[in-house]
């Protein structure tokens, strides 16, 4: 079942223009977005009530549905963390208030649903609604979903979309794990060093089972592997159940994360299964997080369409056309393949 | 062969009973597990009416033979999705086999214990404690201790996600992508979740009366529910006996209001009637509806009204099994799946506790007591914040 890409919508900490992706300054080991004027988008009434990520998810949505044709007929949305702000500020205040006296409104706020919800009250769409929230599997699982309702009714748009946040919290947290850059660098991933820079962002798709766009994605697939042989395994599967082998596959699009230990992976990927393959990396763009590979498919998408990689994204030479693109993230033990043709 | 999707075995974990049995057991004899809060450490210990699962974190990870406890949501899970995996005598390594849970809180029970310090001071609090904060991360522990590989995933929609757990279950075994999905939810009590509903102000500080006119709100409650789904080409090849079959489902959105229903109930009609549709089925051929009755002003009116609209012509029996168990958020959906199909299975309806009067507004009385009746279909009802409604159709084999 293809999902057909109708259009876009994406807040990110890279601007976007004509095909060209422009890389964000880092003074710091993390990227926040570029956050738009939401006024253009949702009345400033509203916006008052909403967190940064509530913000940042709506308006991307809502972006993807005005550059489109139609409504959504199902919304689904996959965040790893959902609104982590939010719950940050309630768990902050049970403490300090000793559980008395508390404002609802972060709780209310917190549930990984709201995004999902206010879209939904946004554009009164009525029909299912889905919040995915399997970490790194978070946007891929909502891509299969919105896959099997296409598969079902062709004929209908779905909605979806890939938004997690970076905050203060999340980021001490993480930095504790030796995640990040603690060298500051001008760029990210050649050469790769120590760590990676933490992101966050918000892309959403109009998809649609019917032919209206001509970049599409072709298959998801997300596994568990515990070697890179195991990895390769699932790869070649994936591979051969849509009729093609990796000679196929005009570019490849990794998650390279800058951190040397988790690039060796896709070192060995391009030497044992791609070494003949147009290449690239993506998370100097967006910083790493569990639903990065939103960014990457909207990013995959503008690659498709105007039939170009941006500079920063490309690592070597290219042969044109490019018909068929593969996103390759792996985070920890979750690997993901999401295969895009046009 | 039928595209059906059969439920092959079920297990339940919360406060009235540990077991499938034994909930059936509470079940028949009307008794419910709500509680003053004991083991969940809060202001509101030895007060606040809750639906506690009463084994302690030590005891649930000794049985899952763990050395020492994980999250709780996760030890919940572990406990009720073992026991759904042996109930359905199935070898799941032989099929393509998927988890599904939901959850809303996740880790949160120990990222509790963990912020405490982590606020007084960035770089203190135990990481161990916050390494399982994410739902997927809970998730991914129970699908380890059962030993399933092919396909897992975590799906949050407030108090409606597990019953959208199972519906994704029966998707994908009705695409083929998978032929045997153990999929429902798991909560556990923690101190956000009791804040948050008492911050919203919709907690009953007695015992909660759903669908009755002097209700006062909720009662919390945690445990974990999951079934075994397969395909009608394990049931037949593995000579599995269906307890039920699962023949209509639907998820629609209120789009309303973020926390509250919209006084026609226009989201839940939706989802009933397109469980109703799919499942080929007329209003008057539902035996009992297991409602969502949480016991809230809102939601009961919103629900009451409407299934006042959509059965006008004959209501048939319903009752809140959250009377007994409370309301478990994310748990919910998956343990009132294994009820309904406890339902058919023992051709029963349970009774809807402490109702004395029907809400004046729809005037619809529930089931006031455990009784044997014939019960061919049951619709399964869960709603959530962000006006998320599901409902499900369980379907009595014989006549499914």
């Amino acid at each position: 079942m293809k999902l057909y890409i109708n259009s876009v919508g994406i807040i990110s900490p890279s601007l976007q223009a004509s095909g060209e992706w422009q890389l964000p300054r880092v003074d710091e080991n993390y990227l926040t977005c570029i956050e738009p004027d939401y006024t253009q988008w949702i009345q400033p009434q509203q916006l008052r009530r909403m967190s940064r990520i509530m913000k940042m998810g709506t308006t991307a949505a809502l972006m993807a549905v005005k550059t489109g044709a139609s409504k959504p007929d199902a919304i689904i949305a996959g965040t790893a963390y959902g609104c982590l702000e939010d719950t940050a500020t309630f768990l902050t205040k049970i403490i300090e208030l000793n559980e008395e006296a508390l404002n609802p409104t972060p709780f209310m706020q917190s549930t990984h649903n709201t995004i999902a919800a206010q879209i939904a009250l946004l554009q009164n769409c009525q029909g299912y609604n889905q919040t995915y929230v399997h970490g790194a599997f978070s946007f891929e699982h909502a891509l299969l979903d919105a896959g099997m309702l296409l598969t079902d009714t062709p004929a209908q748009t779905i909605l979806t979309g890939g938004v997690d946040e970076l905050t203060k919290a999340g980021h001490a947290i993480h930095s504790r794990f030796n995640k990040y850059r603690k060298q500051n660098t001008p760029y990210l991933i050649s050469p790769a060093g120590d760590g990676t820079w933490a992101g966050e962002g918000a892309a959403f798709f109009m998809l649609s089972g019917a032919n209206e766009s001509t970049v599409a994605i072709a298959d998801v697939h997300t596994f568990m592997a515990s070697s890179s042989e195991q990895a390769f395994q699932q790869l070649d599967n994936f591979l051969k159940q849509n009729q093609l082998d990796t000679d196929a596959i005009d570019f490849l699009l990794t998650g390279k994360n800058g951190d040397q230990k988790n690039d060796l992976f896709y070192d060995q990927l391009i030497d044992v299964r791609f070494s003949d393959q147009a290449f690239g990396a993506y998370k100097h763009l967006c910083g790493e997080y569990s639903t990065s590979t939103a960014f990457a498919t909207a990013l995959a998408y503008t690659i498709l369409k105007h039939q170009t990689v941006p500079v920063s994204v490309l690592n070597g030479s290219l042969n044109t056309p490019i018909k068929t693109l593969l996103i390759y993230n792996t985070y920890g033990p979750h690997h993901s393949l999401i295969l895009l043709t046009v | 062969m039928s595209s059906g999707v059969y439920v092959a075995g079920a297990g339940a974990l919360s406060a009235i009973g540990h077991s499938y049995a034994t909930s059936f057991l509470a079940l028949e004899n009307s008794t419910h597990g709500i509680r003053p809060l004991s083991l969940l450490s809060s202001i509101y210990s030895g007060t606040l009416p809750v639906g506690e699962v009463k084994l302690s974190n030590e005891q649930l990870a000794a049985q899952a033979g763990l050395a020492k406890p994980i999250t709780r949501t996760a030890l919940l899970g572990i406990h009720a999705a073992r026991e759904a995996i042996v109930d359905s005598g199935l070898d799941i390594k032989k099929w393509r086999t998927g988890f599904i849970s939901a959850t809303t809180v996740g880790g949160m029970d120990r990222t509790e214990v963990f912020f405490p310090d982590f606020l007084k001071d960035n770089t203190q609090g135990i990481l161990s404690d916050v390494i399982h904060h994410g739902c997927g991360a809970t998730t991914d522990l129970i699908a380890q201790a059962l030993g399933i590989t092919d396909f897992t995933t975590t799906i949050n929609t407030a108090c409606s996600s597990s019953a959208n757990a199972i519906m994704l279950g029966a998707r994908l075994i009705r695409q083929n992508k998978l032929d045997v999905v153990v999929a429902g939810g798991t909560d556990s009590l923690t101190r956000f979740t009791v804040n948050g509903f008492k911050s919203l102000m919709i907690l009953s500080d007695e015992l909660c009366q759903p669908f009755d006119a002097s209700r006062k709100g909720l009662n919390l409650g945690e445990g974990a529910g999951f079934v075994v789904l397969v395909s009608s080409r394990v049931l037949q090849e593995e000579n599995l006996k269906a307890k039920a079959l699962l023949t209509g489902f639907a998820n629609t959105n209120d789009a309303y209001h973020q926390t509250a229903s919209s006084p026609d109930g226009r989201g839940s009609f939706a989802a009933m009637q397109n469980a109703l549709t799919m499942a080929g089925l007329t209003t008057s051929e539902i035996d009992y509806i297991n409602l969502h009755g949480t016991g809230t002003l809102n939601n009961d009116l919103s629900e009451g009204t409407a299934i006042a609209r959509l059965f006008a012509e004959k209501i048939p029996a319903m009752s809140s099994t959250k009377s007994f168990t409370g309301h478990t958020l994310g748990a919910c959906g998956g343990l009132e799946a294994v009820f309904s199909v406890m339902a058919i299975e023992h051709q029963c309806v349970f009774a809807n506790l402490r109702f004395e009067t029907t809400m004046p507004e729809v005037n619809i009385p529930p089931q006031t007591k455990f009784e044997h009746k014939t019960v061919n279909h049951v619709m399964s009802n869960s709603f959530g914040f962000g006006g998320n409604c599901s409902s499900l159709i369980f379907s009595r084999p014989s006549v499914g």
